[in-house]
C-alpha cells in the first residue's frame, strides 16, 4: 500500500473536475455549501473580500475552526497557508485537511521561495497567471493549479486574463516542433520536461480551475467555456444576497456550462450579487495576484 | 455500441479517454433525453453528494433506474456510492445495487493509496487500484457477487447482474482491462 503518491494527489483534483469549490467561514456556511452541491469547501476565517477590508497580515486560519468544518461536512475540506510558510502547511497536514492552497490571498511569508510541496503527503493547489508560473508550481510539487484572478473583487476580468494566457500558451506549445520546446521553456521560465509533457498532452498536466472574481453563474460558465476544469468561488457566494440559491445556481452553471437555456434558467431571481470592486480601481499595492512569481 | 458517461461532475473526461483508446466514442450525459438507446453507462468518480443533487434536480434518477433493466452500468468510487441501496446517511442514490456502503471508509485524502489488486474476471496479473477518499462495501445483499477484497477484508469491487461497482479508479491508470470487462457486459445486450 503506497500513500501520498503523485497519482493519488493529482487524482483527488481529478475527482473535483466539473465542480465548484466554495469559501466558507463557519460550519453553517459549510453545510449550506454541501447542500448546494459544492464538490469541496475552502475553510477560512475571512473570505477574501473581508481580508481586503480588514487589512493587516492575513495568516492561516485557526485549526480549531478548520476542524469544526471538517467534522460538519462529508465533502473534502481545503485550507490556505501563506506562500512559503511550510510550517503552516505542516500544521494543516497534521490536522488532516484534504488539500492545501498555498495562496496569494494571504500575506506571503517568503518573497523568494514557495513551499517544497514534494515533501508533503497532502496535495497542494497553487495560483498562477500564466503557463510558466503554473509549471514552476507543478515542478515544486503542486498537484492542482488555479488561476489567481483577483480575489475578493467580484470582478472576473483578471481570472479571464489568466485563463486566456494559460490556455493560449498551451495551444501555442502544442503546435511547436520538438526542437522549439527548449527555447520556449527558457522564455517562460519553466522546466523543459513539464513543457514537453504539456505539449504532448495538449493541456495542463494537472487539473486547472478558475479562481478570483467569479460572482455569477454566467461568470462560472464563461470560465468553463474558456477551458478550465472547474471553479473556485470565494467571496461571491456568502457576500451575496441569497447565498444558498446562488451557490446552487453556480453548481448547475458549471455542469451545464454549454447550455445557454439552462444558464438563463438558473440565473433568474438570484437577488443581489456581491457588490464588487472594479479591478481597474484597485491601486497596484492592493492587488493580490502579483504575490508569488 | 452506444456508451454514455454521466457528466454531471467528476472525472468523466478520464473515462471518455479510456473508452476512446478502446475505439469507443463515449457520449457525455447531463440530461435524461441523452440516455436513450444506451448499451452502457459509466458513473465516474466525483463527489457523490454533488452528483446526487444534480441528478435529482435534472430528473435523471428514474430514467437511469429504467436504463438499468436494459443496459450495463458501472460506477467508480463516487459512482459506486451513487449506485448503492444504503450509504448510511441521507443523500440521493440510485439504489440499484443491493449493498451497504461506507463513504470515505479509509479516511481523509492523506490516507488515499495505491495497491495491486486481484480482481475476479480480470485475467493477466495484478491490477493497480487507485483509492482516493474511497468508499468500501460493508455488506452485500442477495444477487451481488464480490469481485475484489483488500487484505483487510474490505470489499472494493462487486457485480450484480449487469451492474458493476468499484471503489477504485481504473480510469486513472493506462490499464484498460476493467473498461474492457465492462464493455463485454454491455455488448451482451447487443448480441442477445
Amino acid at each position: 500500500m503506497e500513500k501520498g503518491t503523485d497519482t493519488v494527489k493529482r487524482g483527488h483534483a481529478q475527482m473535483l473536475k466539473g465542480g465548484v469549490i466554495m469559501d466558507v467561514v463557519t460550519p453553517e456556511h459549510a453545510r449550506i455549501a454541501e447542500d448546494a452541491g459544492a464538490c469541496a469547501v475552502m475553510a477560512l476565517e475571512r473570505v477574501p473580500a473581508d481580508i481586503r477590508v480588514h487589512g493587516g497580515v492575513a495568516r492561516m486560519s485557526d485549526p480549531g475552526l478548520i476542524l469544526e468544518i471538517m467534522e460538519t461536512v462529508s465533502i473534502p475540506v481545503m485550507a490556505k497557508c501563506r506562500i512559503g510558510h511550510f510550517v503552516e502547511a505542516q500544521i494543516l497536514e497534521a490536522i488532516g485537511v484534504d488539500y492545501i492552497d498555498e495562496s496569494e490571498v494571504l500575506t506571503p511569508a517568503d518573497e523568494q521561495n514557495h513551499i517544497d510541496k514534494t515533501k508533503f503527503s497532502v496535495p497542494f493547489v497553487c495560483g498562477c497567471r500564466n503557463l510558466g508560473e503554473a509549471l514552476r508550481r507543478i515542478a515544486e510539487g503542486a498537484a492542482m493549479i488555479r488561476t489567481k484572478g483577483e480575489a475578493g473583487t467580484g470582478d472576473v476580468v483578471e481570472a479571464v486574463r489568466h485563463a486566456r494566457s494559460v490556455i493560449g500558451e498551451i495551444r501555442r506549445v502544442s503546435g511547436m516542433r520538438e526542437d522549439e520546446l527548449a527555447a520556449f521553456a527558457k522564455e517562460i521560465g519553466a522546466p523543459l520536461s513539464l513543457v514537453a509533457e504539456t505539449a504532448q498532452m495538449g493541456r495542463m498536466p494537472v487539473v486547472n480551475f478558475a479562481a478570483g472574481g467569479v460572482a455569477t453563474p454566467a461568470d462560472a460558465a464563461l470560465m468553463m467555456q474558456l477551458g478550465v476544469d472547474g471553479v473556485f468561488v470565494g467571496s461571491g457566494i456568502f457576500k451575496s444576497g441569497n447565498p444558498s440559491q446562488r451557490a446552487k445556481a453556480i453548481v448547475k452553471a458549471v455542469t451545464h456550462y454549454n447550455d445557454p437555456k439552462i444558464l438563463a434558467e438558473v440565473s433568474k431571481g438570484l437577488g443581489e450579487a456581491m457588490v464588487g470592486i472594479g479591478v481597474t480601481q484597485l491601486p497596484e499595492s492592493e492587488r493580490l495576484a502579483g504575490r508569488g512569481w | 455500441m452506444k456508451i454514455g458517461v454521466l457528466a454531471l461532475q467528476g472525472d468523466f473526461e478520464e473515462h471518455c479517454v479510456c473508452l476512446k483508446n478502446l475505439g469507443i466514442k463515449a457520449l457525455e450525459i447531463r440530461l435524461p433525453s441523452q440516455l436513450e438507446d444506451l448499451d452502457g453507462l459509466i458513473i465516474p468518480g466525483g463527489e457523490s453528494t454533488t452528483i446526487g443533487k444534480l441528478a435529482t434536480d435534472y430528473n435523471l434518477l428514474d430514467p437511469i433506474r429504467a436504463l438499468a433493466t436494459s443496459a450495463a452500468i458501472w460506477g467508480t468510487c463516487g459512482g459506486l456510492v451513487f449506485l448503492a441501496t444504503d450509504v448510511g446517511r441521507n443523500q440521493p442514490t440510485l439504489g440499484l445495487v443491493n449493498m451497504v456502503v461506507e463513504r470515505n471508509a479509509f479516511g481523509r485524502q492523506i490516507e488515499s493509496f495505491e495497491e495491486d489488486l486481484t480482481i475476479t474476471g480480470i485475467p493477466g496479473g495484478p491490477f493497480r487500484g487507485i483509492f482516493i477518499r474511497a468508499p468500501r462495501v460493508k455488506r452485500v445483499g442477495i444477487g451481488v457477487d464480490i469481485l475484489c477484497e483488500l487484505k483487510d477484508g474490505s470489499i472494493v469491487a462487486v457485480r450484480q447482474g449487469r451492474l458493476i461497482a468499484t471503489s477504485f479508479h481504473p480510469e486513472l491508470t493506462k490499464d484498460t482491462r476493467v473498461h474492457e470487462y465492462f464493455l463485454n457486459i454491455a455488448a451482451q445486450k447487443v448480441n442477445s
